[in-house]
């Protein structure tokens, strides 16, 4: 069974292997290798997620996860190849697939490069499947920094006019918060006797710790993991980069990569330090209240619909930062969920954005209106996406909206009164937008604008099927979670 | 009173040294016959020279182990206490060999009849046997000056060449005022303790309690002289000139090997001069007398990376900006000795070897461009991806080595050298060295950005045809700094077996 971890991670760096091997001239060939690497992962964690067993809580005892693969990799440090998955991975990981394999086919159009292009690509979802997967300390820092080097020549090679700047700034943001977290990975390594970088032996130690080692690394692993959420004052780098990133990354760095923060946070610093976590918990629902209104404000503030969906991420990821901060049922269950769910939506998002920017080659809101009955199609997926962004019940993001509201509420009164006006900020900024590019009259320049394509449909399908669904009935993936994240907060972070 | 017998005796533990002053007496001569074929004949004889010198380094090890089943000892002292040969000075000379093998094959391409700089090379790689294995404190002097004069005249060896000339000059005169700060350091020591052996040194300063001004300041003194070898601030002022001036490939060599000799050194003087280990079975040493030697080390580690680094940023000329570089490296380096542990001598014995094959791979694309497009600026990158695409991936993998992002070699050089540190709780230093990290990346990816990301100035996009041999240099150095970056324990088994037989008190 953990040959199942190892090919959905190396899967597609074999793909990217034999894509360097084919000539640049073969474009159609590099496709649908891409497309046949990534569709093969996805169907593998299809098999996974069919085949997993929701009984099983995972978190910090070997035994209880699934598809462990454990092998002996540098002895003399005691790094392992070990990899394996629970309920906290598994949801994250048919994230990563379904949306690197959508990806590919919104990547159809690239007009150069083909070749590094969709390498890199498969390079970058190797990276984050295994950082995922890792439950080795030095194995998962390796996945982490993996995702770095392809983001910054797919932003700065692909990207748009500001791209040099934006690919830079990812980089030198994320590098810094990755070696703050190596720095903790070999505090924890020397703390624990005997030294180990086995993430499940650091959290059996937890209770070993003193206090002023928990808060240090804390800390040092929290603004790691806050850059990559981003949490407000770590998320300079994130509307540079997701707007200047050809359309297919800013799905991937919205979808997946802010995930790794958050993912991080609950594989990492809740478990290894709880005491920490608890005694911070309240400073992290600040910081996601903050998340929440600071990003809806800036998002109501844009004129670029880009960036616009971009600061609205910030936005969501705060919800899930003050879920994970109350320690209930509801709260943990609603973060991890509107963590999956953040991930179809603003991949739906960006793709919509992608969709308009690729016809009308601009993306200020004021420069439409009217497309409503030019593109009627376009309209109705948009209007779809942008409802369940607002968190319109029967549609994914309500669930766990309000599933974190209503963990949030009994602990933190104040802090979720604030949190809900969030709620009606981005019900504000979004059908503002609605109306200026769909209502109104249409300008004669648009009036040979085309519908969108049956492509462009494609990959955005799949992620209105799973909204709808996960929004009607999400037991399915509650099950699929809830053990692993009710024995998280209540076995190893509350004593 | 020396009985010659013995001295025949060292001899057999001196054939690396002897082979090696045999090729410079062959490359000599060679050169002096008319009518042959020198542009083949006299790297060959070198490259024969350094390979066998090698070879007999290796035997060394099976003679020191012999040794030490037989007689219990770890280390055999030659010449009437003059040199040492141990696991490590073994180490050393073969990392020599090896470094100052992919010179001559990196200087076929450019020195096309020149025995003299063969030869010259080869005397500085001698210098370098004996800066590693030296004990006695003229014998340590000797070594110096015998790399130094060499690297003097390779310097300059473009005589038509004004900046050659100019850093020739720079390098001699800093040299010479360095190492005499340095023999002002020994006669201190000297002074106080009476004795010229490094050895000994420590041992009357451990039986007699010792002036600890004195102590510290003939330490920091002797320091003076090693740090101006490896490029340590406030020694370093040398470094950019003498980097961006010389020919490329003696750059390439003195980014390599006097500074790893001077590491050698460094290492020698600490650990056997001037600081003793606390039980046989732990690996930590603290310094002789009171003073704090640890934290002396600690401030210069920060303060060389960081103005390595900070300095880099603003460079447009590649050969001065890699040469900040290579301070901002010493820096890194200097980090695990600060704490005197067994572990941050291994992560400094494993750095070197990266370090080897990144900045050699780095400065030789370097080279291999400047022969083509005959400058170094930066300029000269853009858009070169698509005219040079191994080049340029070479390239991106050795600065992603240099700034240490996972995964390649260079990373996990850093691990072990932040894991020393971390394993003592010198955290400030850590930090440190993670800001200087993530400030290098800067620079080297601006390098890449032009490469990539940028459009060419240039009309010419025909490819680039550099020398086969600069290919073939560098994929021999690409290999091990992937391979190493993701198997690396038997490097770092190796590191562990030649320093640990390195030590002990007699």
């Amino acid at each position: 069974m953990g040959l199942f971890t190892t090919l959905i991670t190396f899967i597609p760096l074999v793909g990217a292997a034999i894509i360097t091997f084919l000539p640049k001239e073969k474009i159609t060939w590099i496709k649908w290798v891409s497309a046949a690497a990534t569709g093969l992962t996805f169907l593998l964690t299809i098999i996974m997620l069919l085949l997993f067993n929701t009984s099983m809580p995972g978190i910090d005892k070997e035994g209880q996860f699934q598809f462990v693969v454990h092998n002996k990799w540098i002895e003399v440090f005691n790094i392992d190849y070990f990899m394996g998955v629970d309920g906290l991975s598994l949801p994250m990981i048919l994230l990563t697939a379904l949306l690197c394999f959508l990806c590919v086919f919104a990547s159809w159009n690239i007009d150069r490069a083909q070749k590094g292009y969709f390498a890199l690509f498969l390079l970058l979802e190797t990276g984050m499947i295994g950082t995922f997967c890792a439950l080795d300390f030095f194995l998962f820092y390796i996945f982490w920094e993996l995702t770095l080097l392809p983001v910054y020549f797919l932003i700065g090679i692909w990207g748009g006019p500001r791209r040099e700047y934006a690919a830079i700034k990812f980089f030198l943001y994320t590098l810094f918060g990755s070696l703050l977290m190596l720095l903790a990975i070999l505090a924890f390594y020397f703390t624990n006797e005997p030294h180990t970088f086995n993430m499940l032996t650091i959290m059996q130690n937890s209770g070993t710790y003193t206090r002023t080692f928990q808060y240090w690394v804390y800390i040092a692993l929290f603004i790691g993991f806050a850059i990559k959420v981003p949490i407000f004052p770590f998320h300079a780098w994130l509307p540079d980069a997701h707007v200047e990133a050809p359309t297919p990354i800013s799905v991937i760095l919205a979808g997946v990569l802010l995930k790794m923060g958050a993912y991080g946070l609950l594989r990492i610093s809740y478990p290894m330090l709880p005491d920490a976590t608890r005694y911070f918990a309240y400073g992290l629902a600040i910081l996601g209240l903050i998340n929440i209104l600071y990003g809806a404000f800036n998002a109501m503030a844009q004129t670029d619909l880009k960036k616009l969906v971009a600061y609205s991420s910030i936005s969501y990821m705060g919800y899930v930062l003050l879920g994970m901060s109350v320690f209930t049922e509801a709260g943990i269950n609603g973060a991890v969920l509107q963590m999956f769910n953040h991930g179809t939506i603003i991949a739906m998002l960006f793709l919509i954005v992608g969709v308009i920017y690729d016809r009308a080659h601009h993306r200020e809101i004021s420069g439409f209106g009217g497309l409503g009955s030019q593109m009627p199609i376009y309209t109705g997926i948009t209007s779809f996406a942008f409802f369940a962004s607002i968190g319109l019940p029967g549609l994914s993001c309500f669930r766990s909206e309000a599933m974190v509201l209503i963990g949030a509420f009994p602990v933190y009164k104040y802090i979720t009164v604030f949190a809900v006006s969030g709620v009606i900020l981005t019900a504000g900024y979004f059908l503002w937008t609605l109306q200026r590019i769909f209502l109104g009259k249409l300008q004669d320049k648009y009036k040979t604008l085309p519908e969108i394509s049956g492509m462009e449909i494609f990959t955005l399908a799949p992620l209105m099927v799973i909204i709808l669904f996960i929004g009607v009935y999400p037991t399915p993936i509650l099950n699929l979670m809830r053990t692993s994240l009710n024995y998280l907060i209540f076995n190893v972070v509350l004593p | 009173m020396v009985d010659i017998n013995e001295i025949l005796r060292d001899l057999t533990y001196f054939y690396p040294e002897i082979v090696l002053t045999v090729a410079v007496l062959f490359v000599l001569i060679a050169d002096l016959i008319p009518n042959i074929n020198k542009k083949l004949i006299i790297p060959l004889l070198s490259l024969a020279g350094l390979l066998l010198s090698m070879i007999f380094s290796f035997q060394l090890f099976e003679k020191l182990a012999r040794l030490h089943e037989i007689f219990n000892v770890q280390e055999r002292f030659l010449f009437s206490n003059m040199i040492i040969v141990d696991h490590l000075s073994v180490f050393f000379r073969v990392f020599f060999a090896l470094s100052s093998a992919i010179i001559v094959l990196l200087s076929i391409p450019t020195f096309k009849r020149a025995g003299e700089y063969y030869a010259l090379l080869l005397v500085a790689t001698l210098g370098m046997y004996l800066m590693a294995s030296s004990t006695h404190i003229i014998m340590i002097a000797l070594s110096l000056e015998i790399v130094g004069i060499a690297c003097y005249v390779l310097a300059g060896y473009r005589r038509s060449e004004h900046r050659s000339s100019e850093a020739a000059l720079k390098y001699m005169l800093y040299g010479a005022v360095s190492t005499g700060i340095m023999l002002y350091g020994f006669s201190f020591l000297y002074g106080i303790s009476g004795e010229v052996n490094i050895y000994k040194i420590r041992e009357t300063l451990m039986l007699e309690p010792v002036d600890n001004l004195l102590l510290l300041v003939s330490v920091i003194f002797v320091l003076a002289g090693i740090g101006y070898k490896i490029a340590m601030v406030p020694f370093h002022f040398w470094c950019p000139d003498v980097f961006e001036g010389a020919p490329t490939p003696i750059t390439t060599f003195f980014s390599v090997g006097p500074k790893v000799a001077g590491v050698a050194l460094l290492i020698r003087f600490i650990f056997a001069g001037i600081s003793v280990q606390v039980s046989e079975t732990v690996e930590q040493w603290i310094s002789i007398g009171d003073i704090d030697l640890s934290l002396v080390l600690a401030v210069l580690s920060a303060v060389t990376m960081t103005l390595g680094n900070t300095a880099a940023l603003g460079q447009r000329n590649l050969k001065r900006l890699l040469a900040y570089s290579s301070i901002a490296h010493a820096g890194y380096i200097l980090m695990g000795f600060t704490m005197f542990t067994g572990a941050g001598i291994n992560a400094v014995l494993f750095y070197v070897i990266v370090y080897l094959f990144m900045n050699f791979g780095a400065f030789i694309v370097v080279d291999g461009v400047a022969l083509r497009l005959k400058s170094e600026n930066i300029d000269q990158y853009r858009g070169l991806a698509s005219r040079a695409p191994y080049l340029c991936f070479a390239l991106t993998v050795f600065l992603i080595s240099l700034t240490g992002i996972p995964p390649t070699a260079g990373f996990i050089g850093k691990v072990l050298l932040f894991a020393a540190v971390i394993d003592n709780k010198l955290y400030w230093l850590a930090v440190i060295g993670a800001v200087n990290v993530v400030v290098s990346l800067y620079y080297y990816f601006r390098i890449v950005k032009a490469m990539y990301l940028e459009k060419s100035i240039s009309a010419d996009d025909s490819a680039l045809a550099v020398p086969r041999m600069h290919i073939f240099l560098i994929t021999f150095l690409l290999i091990p700094t992937i391979y190493f970056g993701l198997f690396w324990s038997h490097l770092l088994e190796w590191t562990t077996f030649s320093f640990n037989f390195m030590l002990s008190i007699d």
